[in-house]
């Protein structure tokens, strides 16, 4: 099962502070439904607000972002830019 | 057509009264007036609009104020005229009755408790509990890895140091200039100078309450953006001008405006603690941002915690952000957003470090270098970077060897970005005699164009000059997000690709329904069609121009377009090099020689890559020598202007020596990874270690500028520029 780790405090007022999660997912789609229906208001937070990290590469606004079971997962903050 | 003209706040903090439009709408030539009752409120609930990075209702009350003004310059009313003349004379006579607010202009007095309040609705975000007081700081961000307490308790050698920065401006040469036209059924053409004309049509929508398929956004040719036209300031204005005269108005700030009412970036205070180990290994890092964000939320903090930190292995850290509302213009992106105030912190304290360790500074940054398999500060795990490598070619380059005379210095500075994907559409138009067409809906800021042309006329094996690429305006090509985060080549560069590739396949085909024969017996080389073996049969080759100009006897034109949502852009590191010298009785720094060494990728067009380096390069030295805002005790602004606000010239500055590094990423067809920001991030820092190594002398705020430079060479107290 994918380990998910959400870098900074995004998460902490949505999980009482837990920050990292073991999720039954294999997409950034379906790890942010999971993430809601198990915090309500943290994949909507996840989904407008980070990007996800796999294995060091990044994604943003990608649901079909896959990942392994042994992936390694951050979601960081969105980037912008100048 | 009519031109407009903005009325602006006096006050760095007032209370709208009244406004009294009476006097300025009987005189002879004004067509229109607006003020922000004419603009729909955004309701705080509408406030996001999906992943725009801006706050919408935030963005509007920028544009033109409601309730109250937020920093002197702040628009209050928008004159539509025959003549910029009668616009101008037309300001004088709107009468604004203003309360006039306490105001607070530095990120710590803006974050003391008894600061004046910019906004009672906004309450910090980011700690726990919720607080019940409004304040300014809108934002806390932390990111954490291992045991930071440990990590300096482990620790031979702990420094720790305060630095300061100042809010600098792009400096972007053409200001501000749009020319609006709001036809009576509602179809609006909008001609800007932006760096996204499909940001400027979603926020001028949303803002004036229009559909977007109703609104064109041409954008013009751009004068410069460096992230500073990411945001729209004249746009909305412009329209509701337009709808209320039934005129085309055209609005173009003066270099005044400019520097009173749109963003630069943030003025910064970091703390940095590092702990290493007698060995040059660093055991922990802490670090404290606090950004000023002007007058709404939004600074790059998060961004700056991220970067500093970024080029190292680091097993303990803490950083710390704070997002502060103070009564300045809103920032603006500019130019790797964020990363390269905290960097100035962390690179002069790594310096600082070195010294105090004896140990010499490049070798103590390649000994704590992030590398392939390096876990980051705020997490993810590094591939493909090149960072160690251009530590190595610095180490190798002559100008790292090269003596130096008396009051002369060397600086060593590094930096992060990560770059950006994102959003793309592009067109790729085979004409009918065989030139080839590419458009693309990215505004060019950097050259961007040359490396599309370059990539298509690479995939197609025709010549560079056979092809043309465009930008297209919001009707001509699909959705494309912004140019920035150093993104235009990378994703750009993969759409541009991907459609020359299906066009390769059309080719292939129309060339096979030539030759009755099928389209897999078909291979495509050097811009020709030729049959796949001796099976496929014998023909003469096909170029591009004999199939385009017989394409519609096999099917038609011949074209293709992509839209892709890039991912998997490569991160840019650099290493820079820097030799000063220092004029002892004058306090003025002379940067006498200057190197560049970045992980560029594959540098698809070698040329512009060095120009982006090398305008990185200058844009930083000038935010490390002379760039800075100076407010009276009024909080106005004193010198809104390029001979007071000081940008480096060409006679400031060096030849700027480049080394690229070419570590491909994995991701772009052709290995391309963004190179327009990480060059801007390290020469602050690499400025003062080298004044710093010249004269043993460290200089902790920016600008470096002579009088400061001075005042610290003869033992005095840092002085801090007046605010």
């Amino acid at each position: 099962m994918p380990h998910v780790v959400i870098s900074g405090q995004a998460a902490r007022r949505f999980t009482g502070g837990v920050s990292e999660f073991d999720v039954e997912a294999n997409n950034f789609r379906r790890l942010v439904l999971e993430l809601e229906r198990r915090y309500p208001g943290l994949g909507h937070r996840v989904e407008e607000g980070m990007a996800v990290a796999i294995n060091g590469e990044i994604y943003q606004d990608a649901y079909l972002a896959a990942f392994e079971p042994d992936s390694e997962i951050y979601l960081i903050p969105k980037i912008g830019g100048g | 057509m009519l031109w407009a003209k903005i009325k602006r706040s006096p006050h760095a903090h007032a209370r709208i009264l009244s406004i009294n439009l009476d006097k300025a709408l009987a005189l002879p030539g004004v067509k229109a007036i607006v003020t922000g009752a004419d603009f729909p409120d955004v309701p705080p609930e509408k406030a996001q609009i999906g992943a725009a990075p801006h706050n919408l209702r935030d963005l509007s009350r920028n544009c033109i104020a409601r309730g109250k003004v937020l920093y002197e310059g702040h628009a209050v009313a928008a004159v539509a005229a025959v003549s910029p003349a009668v616009a101008a004379e037309a300001l004088d006579l709107i009468e604004v009755e203003y309360e006039v607010l306490p105001h607070v202009m530095d990120v710590e007095a803006a974050m003391a408790p008894d600061a004046p309040v910019l906004h009672d609705d906004i309450f910090t975000a980011g700690i726990e509990p919720r607080p019940t007081k409004p304040s300014n700081v809108s934002k806390v961000v932390r990111f954490t890895k291992g045991d930071v307490e440990a990590g300096f308790r482990d620790a031979d050698v702990i420094i720790e140091r305060r630095y300061t920065t100042k809010p600098v401006h792009q400096g972007y040469i053409e200001p501000h200039a749009c020319l609006v036209s709001v036809a009576p059924d509602g179809q609006t053409t909008i001609w800007s100078s932006s760096q996204g004309q499909f940001m400027v049509r979603a926020y001028t929508a949303r803002m004036v309450g229009a559909d977007i398929a109703n609104i064109r956004a041409i954008p013009a040719e751009i004068g410069g953006g460096f992230g500073g036209k990411t945001i729209i300031y004249l746009e909305p204005l412009a329209y509701m001008l337009s709808k209320k005269s039934g005129r085309p108005v055209k609005i173009v700030m003066s270099r005044e405006e400019v520097f009173r009412a749109t963003g630069p970036t943030s003025g910064a205070v970091v703390e940095v603690k590092l702990g290493a180990k007698k060995d040059g290994r660093i055991t922990a890092a802490k670090t404290v941002l606090k950004y000023q964000a002007g007058a709404f939320p939004g600074s790059p903090v998060q961004q700056g915690c991220i970067c500093s930190l970024a080029p190292y292995d680091i097993p303990n850290a803490e950083t710390t952000g704070y997002d502060v509302l103070c009564n300045r213009p809103k920032v603006a992106a500019y130019r790797a957003p964020g990363a390269p105030i905290g960097s100035f912190a962390v690179e002069s304290c790594i310096d600082e470090l070195a010294r105090e360790l004896g140990i010499n500074p490049l070798e103590l940054r390649r000994l704590n270098g992030a590398r392939d398999g390096t876990k980051a500060a705020h997490g993810p795990t590094w591939n493909n970077i090149g960072y160690l490598r251009t530590i190595e070619e610095a180490m190798a380059h002559p100008h790292y060897r090269t003596p130096l005379g008396p009051n002369q210095g060397r600086g060593i500075a590094c930096g992060f970005w990560h770059n950006a994907g994102g959003e793309s559409s592009a067109a790729v138009h085979v004409n009918e005699d065989g030139t080839v067409t590419v458009t693309e809906g990215h505004p060019d800021i950097g050259g961007s164009r040359a490396s599309m042309a370059m990539m298509v006329a690479e995939v197609l094996g025709v010549p560079f000059e056979n092809v043309r690429p465009v930008v297209g305006d919001t009707t001509a090509i699909g959705f494309s997000a912004s140019t920035g985060g150093s993104r235009v080549t990378f994703a750009g560069g993969m759409a541009v690709t991907q459609a020359a590739q299906k066009v390769v396949e059309e080719l292939k085909k129309r060339a096979a329904i030539t030759w009755d024969i099928s389209p897999d017996a078909v291979e495509w080389k050097d811009g020709k069609a030729y049959p796949a073996g001796a099976n496929a049969g014998s023909f003469e080759p096909l170029d591009l121009a004999t199939i385009a100009n017989r394409s519609a006897r096999t099917g038609g034109p011949i074209s293709a377009e992509v839209q892709i949502n890039a991912q998997g852009q490569g991160p840019g590191f650099t290493t820079h090099l820097c030799d000063v010298e220092v004029d002892r009785e004058t306090g003025a720094v002379k940067i006498l020689r200057y190197t560049a060494i970045q992980d560029v990728g594959r540098a698809i067009h070698p040329s512009y890559v060095e120009g982006q380096m090398q305008g990185g390069v200058a844009q930083g030295i000038g935010w490390a020598l002379n760039e800075e805002y100076i407010y009276d005790q009024d909080g106005r602004l004193e010198n809104p202007g390029f001979l007071d606000y000081r940008v480096p010239v060409a006679s400031d500055m060096p030849m700027i020596d480049t080394v690229m590094v070419e570590v491909p990423n994995p991701r772009h067809p052709f290995g391309a990874r963004g190179v327009g920001e990480v060059p801007i991030v390290p020469p602050m820092a690499a400025v003062a270690n080298a004044i710093a190594d010249a004269t043993g002398v460290r200089l902790r705020d920016l600008p470096m500028s002579p009088p400061r430079l001075l005042a610290a060479l003869d033992g005095e107290p840092m002085r801090q520029a007046a605010e």
